[in-house]
């Protein structure tokens, strides 16, 4: 299901690094021996094997990440973001592996369009890549695509990402039939007759800016709709960059009544509020909007406790030239795969919001589990996934300096703190710095 | 001829390095208000005299940039820089390389090769006069950018509301009408908080934005509580902005019958306040708009004198309170 050019694996050996899986319950400082790509030993002094050894003294070494949300612009805006130039920008970002939404062009609704995805990810991608399939043909929310023909074909999941299901009938059919299929499906929760012509979060705010308004509530009633769909079907459901409190208390409930629900919600989500966008800078426009600070503290609890189970970065490329343009007239989204982690660490974790370990969960293990991919661990016999971070040192976010094509990053201008010194995917050490 | 000058003691001397703009009266504090009304003040004694052209901005460059039609604000700017001597150009998006396609920052990055002193920009989209800031070394004046701001109109207004009340302390004014579309009521809304004006918006549910009394404001959807004003000021039916099918109001009927300004509706010798362009029998009684408590055309005066202090202003005097703007601050 996750592709990458076939390279020969590396032999590694991390030195005195605080290794941390919570998964795992190991947190001490070890040395990890990495033989063909495999974690082979942990433990104190290992032998080096004449392996070539990093030092780790002062870092921590933990599971690498897994982004399940990512945008890949191919085909079609190859201008914007590659497999080769997104799937770099991942490792730069401590990513092992990503999911692919299949918003593009043409859309990602059949096993052609697939087919080339996959091998092209053959031939380019520096991590792992999986590919998502669209519930509808031209994620038009009419006729379902053949998810098991798209399933077979490796799809990793289903979502109309950028678009919701609009029709409930079609979506309760996404249910049953996806069973057939056996993957993920993950959904975009917008009523458009609510967000319609929304800019923003609809709040003070958006009433002083003059900006439309996007309701938390034009989210939160397609999050219950689709999950009382999903508790009716008895279907897990996973439900994509949830903005809103009122979401996050429909996933909570759905859980708490036995429905398969899972979450997930983006940094840029966790760390900012409607506030921001007083500045008018285009690289604050997303979907969903950016809320009020209680949906964010909502949000930052939710993940605490588990209610939400992923980090997505939501990786949205887009043309300078795009964004260049007063706000309202600026496309949706921003980029995150290489902010990611020191956006978190610098505003969650250092803050004392949210736990290091928790963190780290969420960024890895937690949306690894919802598509079913392997989690990564940190212990002999498993493929190395690895990520060396550094807590110390900080860096300013420039436009230079960016692996992706794009530069649209709402941490622009911004010091953060914590910088990934080296990510191991698939046994192959794919970003040093 | 000697030189006109304004002097006022509390007059700030002339800053250098930063860029002022005009883009949001929130940019404003009461000081910078209360100065460019008393600046105003100044230029409509000095337009009294026979020789009405000052040469207070000679060897400016002032340029208007408007994409969206304008009478009142694209002819006062014009005159205004006229008026003090600078070098204007006026540019309609109609009939210039904005038709073959051309996008906001190549258009400003073009016109700041001019090497202006100030650009004044009016456009359909919020964001716009920002962009133009980030683009161009001039100082921008922000004429109206979609539903957000339109600064100069909240100064004519205070100017013109202080030289009926001689004051702006404690009046009471009831904006009435589409506050959800209208820039109009939201810099004007800002305004007289500053000058602590007490504001009530009147209007149908669907009209008043959610969250609108954070700018300091009452709310309410009953046409009678304009009758405890000083000021009713009715805000133009922006029927270009109603999308389609978006049922803000079900006709323009209903909404006449219920919240149009009639006579009726208005005490003796209360005073009526409108923007412009009026619509006649749907947001105002023609009654009302005829009527010499209508202080619409004294309006129309202020923009001038208005105008004229805020360029003033920005090439001459003190800071017109633009803060840095800083790119946004992580909550």
């Amino acid at each position: 299901m996750l592709v990458a050019k076939p390279a020969e694996p590396h032999n590694l050996v991390v030195r005195g690094a605080r290794v941390l899986d919570p998964g795992e319950g190991i947190d001490g400082e070890l040395d990890v021996r990495i033989d063909d790509g495999m974690i082979s030993e942990l433990g104190s002094r290992l032998d080096t094997n004449a392996h070539r050894i990093v030092d780790g003294d002062g870092l921590v070494l933990a599971p690498a990440f897994v982004d399940p949300h990512v945008h890949l612009r191919t085909p079609g805006r190859e201008d914007e973001e590659t497999i080769a130039s997104g799937t770099k920008a991942a490792a730069a970002g401590g990513f092992c592996a990503i999911l692919a939404m299949p918003n593009t062009d043409p859309i990602v609704d059949s096993s052609a369009v697939l087919g080339s995805l996959i091998e092209t990810a053959r031939l380019e991608a520096e991590v792992p890549v999986g590919f998502l399939a669209a519930i509808s043909k031209g994620q038009s929310g009419a006729e379902l695509t053949e998810m098991v023909e798209l399933a077979e074909g490796g799809a990793a999941g289903f979502s109309d990402d950028g678009m919701p299901v609009t029709a409930p009938g079609l979506m309760r059919r996404a249910l049953q039939y996806g069973a057939a299929a056996g993957r993920p499906l993950a959904v975009h929760c917008e009523e458009p007759t609510l967000s319609r012509g929304g800019q923003m979060h609809e709040g003070a705010v958006s009433a002083e800016l003059g900006l439309t308004g996007y309701p938390s509530v034009a989210e939160s009633v397609m999050v219950e709709r689709d999950l009382a769909l999903a508790a009716y079907e008895q279907r897990p459901l996973h439900v994509l960059h949830v903005s809103a409190r009122e979401s996050v208390d429909a996933v909570r409930a759905a859980q708490a009544a036995g429905v398969g629900a899972t979450a997930e919600v983006t940094p840029h989500h966790l760390c900012l509020t409607d506030e921001a966008v007083r500045s008018l800078d285009s690289n604050l426009k997303m979907n969903p909007p950016l809320r009020s600070a209680d949906d964010r503290g909502a949000l930052v609890e939710a993940l605490r406790d588990g209610t939400i189970q992923a980090i997505a970065t939501d990786h949205a490329p887009h043309a300078r030239h795009e964004k260049e343009v007063p706000f309202e007239a600026a496309p949706f989204g921003v980029t995150g795969l290489e902010t990611a982690f020191a956006a978190l660490w610098t505003h969650l974790v250092e803050p004392g919001l949210i736990r290091l370990e928790t963190l780290l969960e969420r960024m890895s293990s937690g949306p690894a589990a919802i598509y079913g991919l392997r989690v990564p661990r940190i212990a002999p016999g498993e493929p190395a996934n690895l990520v060396l971070l550094d807590l110390r040192s900080s860096r300013r976010i420039e436009e230079r300096g960016f692996r992706s094509r794009s530069a649209n990053s709402w941490l622009l201008g911004e010091r953060l703190t914590g910088n990934v010194r080296l990510t191991v995917a698939a046994g192959r050490v794919v970003h040093e710095s | 001829m000697t030189d006109i000058r304004v002097v006022r003691d509390d007059l700030l001397p002339p800053r250098t390095g930063e860029r002022r703009h005009l883009i949001s009266i929130s940019d404003l504090t009461r000081d910078d208000i209360e100065r460019l009304l008393a600046t105003a003040r100044s230029f409509a004694r000095s337009l009294e005299r026979e020789m009405k052209k000052l040469p207070t901005l000679r060897g400016r460059t002032v340029v208007n940039v408007f994409y969206e039609s304008s009478t009142r604000t694209s002819s006062s700017f014009e005159l205004a820089a006229k008026r003090l001597s600078a070098d204007t150009m006026s540019i309609k998006a109609a009939g210039s390389a904005v038709d073959k396609g051309e996008s906001l920052k190549d258009t400003a990055l073009t016109l700041g090769a001019y090497d202006p002193d100030v650009i004044v920009i009016r456009h359909p989209q919020i964001g716009a006069a920002q962009l133009v800031v980030q683009t161009t070394r001039a100082h921008v004046v922000n004429a109206g950018d979609g539903k957000h701001q339109h600064p100069t109109q909240a100064l004519l207004d205070l100017y013109t509301l202080q030289e009926e009340f001689g004051r702006l302390d404690a009046l009471h004014v009831a904006i009435v009408g589409d506050v959800l579309h209208s820039r109009v009521a939201r810099s004007l809304i800002q305004a007289l908080a500053l000058v602590d004006a007490r504001v009530t918006v009147v209007g149908p549910p669907t009209l008043i934005p959610r969250g609108i009394e954070a700018m300091g404001c009452e709310s309410t959807t009953e046409i009678d509580a304009i009758a405890a004003a000083d000021v009713v000021y009715v805000l133009r039916m922006q029927r270009e902005r109603m999308q389609e099918g978006a049922n803000y109001v079900p006709s323009l009927r209903e909404y006449t019958a219920r919240w149009g300004v009639t006579p009726g509706r208005l005490r003796e010798g209360q005073k009526v306040m409108h923007p412009g362009p009026m619509n006649r029998g749907v947001e105002i009684d023609p009654r009302v708009a005829d009527a010499a408590d209508a202080l619409i055309e004294t309006q129309v005066r202020a923009g001038l004198l208005t105008r004229m202090a805020v360029l003033y202003d920005l090439l001459t005097t003190g800071p017109v309170g633009v803060k840095a703007q800083t790119l946004h601050e992580v909550a």
